[in-house]
């Protein structure tokens, strides 16, 4: 049976590496702050214990005075998952460093958020739309898309 | 004195018979020899995701079907799946049975699609194919029998599935499991040992584990590297801990090898349905759930092993009646971010195939 590992345990286990990095946890996810995602990514992907060789899906969620990012996390030597979260701020054109140098799999799924969210990723090889058009006015999956 | 030679760009599709749908590759070709490949994506997009958040969640059943349109059971399981965990449904013993029964079938049917179109982009025009589809129609027929639709099944329900399989089912699935052997056997006496076959398949496009993975790529593509990694396995979900079965594995992650775990597979989802006849308990098919759920504010990822990879949905809920996010994890989508690495350094005719056994279908990459 897989397990979903305790946010808090993953947490601590950040802190000890990165101390602050993890802001805040609870049963199922770790928090951290937008600056340090790419950080805790790393030490996630590299790390013995928590070996998070695939990234399963990046979900971008529209909380209309926050944007929160979702990395779901999967180490299938250990068949554990993790959960981490980042909140972004601002409506313009948030930005977050991409993790497509620690994961490829992180290229389409980037472009999609990018797409459909207009949240950029920082660092990414071919930072452009993926379902729609170049020009397509907006990002559609936003609460506020009006067509 | 030396001919001057430049790169050539070609649009492969949209409209191309062996791209699966509509989907367009921009490919640089030096001569023969793939350059350089650049999917474009979209021309099937409907926007499933916005279109959920104006859904109840029983109403969502519906918009799966027609992601991946060759196995609507699977996309439904998946959902329902994410809906029980967010809401915390229980699901009757009988329920979870024919949902594992009906998502073998369909995994049986989705495999043959993609084992019949490899043949015909091989070459080996139509007969094939229709080998491949005649046992399809079987299965489909099966699912008309148990909610009256072929493709867009909409079987199951958050808490069971939509009704219980009628008295005719059980000997219809009984002479099905029983004559299926016999025509995998007969497909793979023509396929997996044909001298043309092996030459166009073996060794082309190899797909490393290490990369795989990193790719987060999943499901038989995965496997045909050497990974034994199955969902049904490692985190098992309704009864597929009950069940006995193998997760087939390929060897170094060819073309070939991802043909050849696509017919193995076939046949452990025979075993599996032969046993879940033997195991299925009588009783209620559907746990009784408000017509309209309202989960608590929170979210939750829910996935299965579908014929082409995990398919995962992550909901989250504001407590209303509709998911507030609605995010599917397409393996079609996901498995086409190796696309270029599998490509490049071939020729223009394995460029086909190899695409060919990626096995995607649109209605999932673009959602």
């Amino acid at each position: 049976m897989a397990k979903a590992l305790a946010g808090t345990d993953v947490a601590r286990r950040i802190n000890e590496t990165f101390s602050g990095v993890a802001l805040e946890s609870n049963k199922t996810d770790v928090w951290v702050a937008p600056d340090d995602l790419h950080r805790a990514a790393k030490f996630l992907h590299d790390d013995k214990e928590l070996d998070c060789a695939m990234l399963l899906a990046i979900t971008a969620v529209d909380y209309v005075e926050r944007f929160e990012l979702v990395y779901h996390l999967r180490s299938m030597r250990k068949n554990h998952t993790v959960v981490i979260k980042t909140r972004l701020s601002g409506r313009e054109e948030p930005a977050i460093s991409s993790v497509t140098d620690i994961w490829q799999g992180a290229d389409l799924q980037e472009r999609e958020v990018w797409d459909l969210m207009g949240i950029r990723f920082e660092g990414h090889p071919n930072m452009k739309r993926v379902l729609l058009w170049e020009g397509f006015p907006g990002h559609p999956l936003r609460r506020d898309f009006v067509r | 004195m030396a001919i001057r030679t430049e790169p050539v760009t070609v649009n492969l599709g949209p409209q191309h018979p062996s791209t699966h749908g509509v989907f367009r590759l921009r490919v640089t070709f030096d001569g023969e020899v793939v350059l350089d490949v650049e999917p474009v994506f979209g021309y099937l997009h409907r926007g499933t995701e916005k279109l959920a958040e104006e859904r109840t969640y029983v109403q969502v059943v519906t918009l799966t079907d027609r992601l991946d349109y060759v196995s609507a059971m699977t996309n439904n399981l998946a959902y329902v799946r994410a809906v029980e965990k967010l809401a915390g449904i229980e699901v009757p013993e009988r329920a979870k049975y024919l949902r594992v029964i009906s998502s073998e079938l369909q995994r049986i049917a989705s495999h043959l699609i993609a084992t019949g179109f490899l043949l015909q982009e091989l070459g080996a025009f139509a007969t094939p194919l229709m080998y491949c589809f005649r046992e399809r129609e079987r299965i489909l027929e099966l699912f008309e029998m148990l909610c009256g639709a072929r493709i867009t099944v909409s079987y199951m329900r958050p808490g069971g599935v939509l009704q219980d399989a009628p008295e005719d089912f059980w000997p219809a699935l009984d002479e099905l499991v029983k004559a299926m052997p016999q025509y995998i056997e007969e497909l793979e006496g023509l396929i997996t040992s044909n001298e043309i076959v092996l030459a166009r398949t073996k060794d082309v496009g190899v797909l490393t584990a290490e990369k795989a993975i990193n790719a987060s790529v999943t499901g038989p593509m995965l496997r045909a590297t050497g990974v034994q990694w199955d969902l049904r396995k490692a985190d098992p979900h309704e009864v597929y801990d009950r069940v006995e079965f193998d997760v087939p594995i390929g060897a170094i992650g060819d073309t070939y090898d991802r043909y050849l775990v696509r017919v193995q597979e076939m046949r452990q989802s025979l075993r599996i349905i032969e046993q879940c006849v033997k195991q299925i308990p009588k009783g209620d098919i559907r746990s009784r759930t408000a017509y309209f759920i309202r989960p608590p504010v929170g979210d939750a990822y829910g996935a299965v092993e579908s014929p082409k990879g995990e398919l995962g949905f992550y909901l989250v809920s504001d407590g209303g009646i509709a998911p507030y996010r609605c995010k599917i994890r397409s393996p079609s989508f996901i498995n086409l971010t190796v696309l270029r690495d599998l490509l490049a350094g071939w020729k223009m005719a394995d460029l086909i195939i190899i695409f060919g056994s990626t096995d995607i279908v649109l209605g999932e990459v673009d959602r």
